[in-house]
């Protein structure tokens, strides 16, 4: 029988789903890894049916794919029970298509869709025998597989193959030892990070060697094509580093050491060597019809969480919610065209034979085109028996007219997302939703044959009260009366309006990034005052409740707004066996206060402690296009209650208007009521004018003594 | 129209499970652009149905989906269009007619299922088995416990092992010499290329059903060799109903277009 698998047959039918380790889905892209002068491991880390269901990795795998020189192949999280197997037998951790080990590879890309993975990271590296480290990649080519995680480490210690969690010199970036460093590619893939975590990379800033800040379609071609001429000239790991450091948008950990006040607080944070800039600058594509999308996306034959055609209508959302990071870091909203839509919705369809076509974005209802667009989808759809799916859609006459079109009436619910429960804190958040839509939206859909209804709300909040967290039950009680108040006859059975409310995590780049949170005691506290209120309702029957975990959100709080000595936390939860985080299964919270203790992180440093204005934050050496003033200046409004309008109403100057694009430069036809016309200059700053001092000053926040902004 | 649609299963879709299957003929049906009929009612499907699911591990020659078609096509030409849009190691064979009365529903004409059985690397028994295992089915009784979710009975499974072969020819048993097969079709185009070391015939269907491994596992038990789940790779040759005395392949029920 021929041998074509990374595992035998007997690892393959014992574990569960040997789908997810086969690389032989719908479109794949095989290459031939002697064929091509970079191999690119894209990697996703956790369980294959959630990465499959990323949209970015399809985007950037098709994308590096067209090149003839690079092959990009997939890496997921092996599950539990493969994990332990390839442990048990030392087996590398393999790329996909070709079934090779990672470690062969020349780059390892790993996206941050969120905190709680950064635990099954380490397991990447280990699993691969990467050293975990950055700064033992520049002397060691690999390790042992799954020496990261010793099972005996009283045995373990010193051997000299190991992945090295021994070393707290290498591990706080400390003391690196640049020089005779490994040729670049004789040792480690390079390992980089990107997504929505790199916008503050800190905490696992000692296991990257580089980050690339913001959207992927940008500058890889630039770091693809001097990772070539490196390699020809024959450069050290480090010289590469240090050149790819020049690339906008390229940060390297190793290059910039922080430095701390005794209380703990970041004092300076500073490049070490010259032509590395102080401030990192988040890449944006632009023109959205001009940027690559997949033709060919993969068609998986497990049941993927997002098995569907996924068309992403536009980036960026106007809406500017105080609490959201997605809002504030993919500025400004970009919109793809309607006939670009309309023709990659077709050729994906067909090169997919999927069922289902999702439109995706942050706010769909905001899509200039939306009614065309989804009169074309109906219409190309509907014969072929081609479901349409529309999350994210704010609940108004059209779009319910729309949803009875294309989904089934009585098997749907609706979902609002009011994020709070009394106008006075959705004025804080700036959700610009008020009781009186949410009751007329959920109306018409009753009266249009919905009966189930879905909430959404975050606890916790900045400003948030005991009458708040009571309003959430009292929302869900008028939205229940709402439904009783339609004439018996006219109604099916009873409804349904189910709560779910979330522990708010402040995000950096988000005006809440200065807010404190609380500890786990008090968040199921606020949970249970919802809960007794809900049962106080009239209609109580009609309304259920339920709550996130409280643990998970303090820990989440710990890695959004850690620093770099987060890091040895995470390296030690990752050895005493976490992994998996954000699965409850695998979750254990006492693993984690173990480990915090043994590395001296103090968790209310991090997530309880209110954040002076000018605090130097972690992440403050990232320009993420929206200026520092603004989110100050948010923040202060939201204390008072102020709101702030849309990016279509009004310009609020929060700094992306220097992108020169999007939403800042409003095409003449979408001029009208309510909507200003702002004239692109050529600066390239836009019309907007910057607050005083703008994106230049803000560079001066990179370091509180002034010694920032210049090299060492 | 109902079309039987006949197909190999090889190489790295023997991993792929009868679900995922089903979810992935249905794609392979989009794209090959073959309109099929859906079914009436609140949620509308496409209208087909599977002979024999195939359990996750083996390999097959002889796949069989009855699909309906809006818009009849030539066999020739559904077998073309589908092969353009197939996985690898997934190969349409033919393509035919079948009239509503020889519609499969579920297992109902299914009466036998060939295999052939290959020893996985480090599960070999040693020299002499074959002669010692012909003389195992020598009896007329077998009686073997078989187990399904909900029940244990004792079976006598030697009737129902209708024929064995200890040296199989590859080139008969694999189907390359059935007439059937669309010109061009490469049934080889498997993970084996060395004949295999049992041939097996064994009453199949929702009745009487028996499993290679239920066999293989007896004979193991009763000679004292080892046996483990991962013992032989295993390939379905063919899948039979019965006509009178005879039993065809379920593809000859039908008539090419």
């Amino acid at each position: 029988m021929k041998k074509r698998l990374a595992l035998s047959d007997e690892i393959l039918l014992s574990v569960d789903k040997p789908e997810r380790y086969l690389g032989n889905e719908g479109n794949v892209i095989k290459k031939d890894p002697s064929s091509v002068d970079i191999r690119f491991a894209i990697c996703f880390p956790d369980v294959y049916e959630i990465g499959m269901s990323h949209l970015g990795i399809q985007i950037l795998y098709e994308m590096f794919n067209r090149r003839p020189d690079l092959a990009c192949e997939r890496v997921y999280s092996p599950w539990v029970d493969l994990d332990s197997l390839m442990r048990e037998k030392e087996i590398p951790l393999f790329a996909l298509e070709s079934q090779r080990p990672v470690r062969e590879f020349d780059f390892l890309g790993i996206t941050l869709q969120y905190e709680l993975c950064y635990t099954n990271i380490l397991q990447i590296l280990d699993l691969s025998g990467i050293p975990l480290y950055a700064s033992q990649r520049l002397h060691q080519k690999s390790c042992r597989p799954g020496s990261g995680r010793p099972d005996q480490p009283a045995v373990e210690k010193n051997a000299p193959e190991q992945g090295g969690l021994q070393d707290p010199q290498a591990a706080s970036g400390e003391n690196v030892d640049y020089s005779d460093s490994l040729l670049l590619g004789e040792g480690a893939p390079i390992v980089i990070g990107g997504g929505p975590c790199a916008y503050n990379p800190e905490p696992i800033a000692d296991f990257f060697d580089i980050f690339y800040i913001g959207e992927g379609e940008t500058v890889y071609d630039m770091l693809f094509d001097l990772y070539k001429s490196c390699r020809q000239e024959g450069v050290t790991r480090i010289e590469f580093l240090r050149r790819a450091a020049g690339i906008e948008g390229i940060y390297v950990p190793l290059l910039y050491r922080p430095e701390y006040y005794e209380d703990g607080r970041l004092k300076s944070f500073t490049p070490l060597m010259e032509g590395v800039p102080a401030r990192v600058k988040k890449q944006v594509m632009m023109d959205m019809d001009d940027a690559p999308y997949m033709d060919l996306p993969l068609v998986p034959f497990l049941r993927v969480t997002q098995d569907r055609v996924c068309l992403e209508v536009q980036r960026g959302c106007i809406r500017g919610c105080r609490f959201c990071q997605a809002g504030m870091i993919y500025r400004p909203t970009r919109v793809r065209s309607l006939e670009k839509l309309k023709k990659q919705a077709d050729i994906m369809l067909s090169s997919t034979g999927q069922d289902e076509i999702s439109l995706s974005s942050l706010s769909t209802s905001d899509y200039p085109y939306l009614p065309e667009l989804v009169d074309y989808l109906i219409s190309r759809c509907g014969p072929e028996h081609i479901n349409i799916s529309l999350p994210s859609l704010r609940i108004d006459a059209f779009s319910l007219d729309v949803m009875s079109k294309v989904q089934d009436v009585r098997k749907s619910s609706l979902t609002f997302a009011p994020e709070a429960g009394s106008q006075r804190l959705r004025d804080v958040i700036n959700k610009g939703l008020t009781e009186e839509d949410i009751l007329r939206g959920a109306g018409d859909a009753f009266r249009g044959g919905w009966n189930k209804v879905k909430l959404y709300f975050m606890l916790g909040q900045p400003t948030e009260t005991e009458e708040d967290r009571k309003a959430i039950a009292h929302l869900a009680e008028k939205i229940a009366e709402t439904y009783y108040e339609i004439p018996k006859d006219q109604r099916i059975g009873k409804c349904t309006i189910t709560i779910s409310t979330s522990f708010f995590v402040p995000k950096p780049f988000t005006p809440f990034q200065w807010a404190p949170m609380f500890t786990p005691g008090d968040y199921l506290g606020f949970a249970s005052t919802v809960n007794r209120e809900v049962k106080e309702m009239l209609n109580h029957k009609s309304i259920r409740y339920n709550w996130h975990e409280a643990y998970v959100t303090v820990l989440e709080g710990l890695f959004a707004r850690g620093d770099r000595r987060v890091s040895s936390c995470i390296a030690a939860a990752y050895r005493s066996g976490a992994l998996f985080d954000a699965w409850t299964e695998y979750w254990d919270w006492n693993r984690w206060l173990k480990a915090m203790e043994e590395t001296g992180i103090d968790l209310f440093f991090y997530t309880r402690r209110t954040r002076k204005e000018d605090e130097l934050f972690p992440w403050d050496f990232i320009d993420a296009g929206v200026s520092r003033n603004f989110l100050l200046k948010e923040w202060q409004r939201a204390l008072e209650g102020q709101v702030t309008p849309n990016c279509r109403q009004k310009c609020s100057c929060c700094g992306a208007a220097r992108y020169g694009g999007g939403v800042c430069v409003i095409p003449k036809e979408c001029i009208g009521d309510g909507i200003p016309a702002v004239q692109k200059d050529n600066t390239g700053e836009g019309a907007c004018r910057m607050p005083e001092g703008g994106a230049e000053e803000s560079v001066r926040t990179v370091s509180e003594d002034g010694t920032g902004g210049t090299a060492l | 129209m109902r079309f039987r649609i006949r197909y190999s299963k090889q190489g790295l879709m023997k991993f792929i499970g009868h679900l995922d299957m089903m979810r992935y003929f249905q794609k392979a049906l989009r794209q090959a652009g073959v309109e099929v009929s859906f079914t009436e009612g609140m949620s509308p499907h496409m209208s087909m149905s599977y002979a024999f699911p195939l359990g996750v591990g083996m390999t097959s020659d002889s796949e069989y989906v009855d699909v309906d078609l809006d818009i009849p096509l030539s066999s020739r030409e559904l077998v073309g269009r589908l092969n353009r849009a197939a996985a690898e190691g997934v190969h349409f064979l033919d393509a035919r007619v079948v009239e509503p009365g020889k519609a499969n529903k579920g297992m109902n004409l299914v009466r036998r299922a060939d295999y052939t059985l290959y020893f996985r690397e480090g599960y070999e028994w040693e020299d002499g088995w074959k002669e010692d295992f012909a003389g195992w089915l020598d009896q007329e009784s077998i009686m073997v416990l078989k187990k399904s979710k909900k029940t244990e009975k004792e079976v006598n499974i030697r009737p129902l092992i209708y024929a064995f072969d200890l040296n199989p020819d590859m080139r008969c048993v694999r189907g390359i010499c059935d007439e059937t097969a669309e010109e061009g079709a490469d049934p080889t185009a498997s993970d084996y290329d060395a004949p295999g070391d049992l041939f097996l015939a064994l009453s199949a269907g929702s009745e009487n059903n028996i499993r290679p491994e239920l066999v293989m596992e007896a004979y193991a038990s009763a000679s004292g060799r080892a046996f483990s789940p991962y013992s032989f790779q295993i390939n379905r040759d063919e899948v039979y109903t019965k006509s009178g005395d005879h039993f065809i392949p379920l593809i000859k029920l039908g008539k090419q277009l």
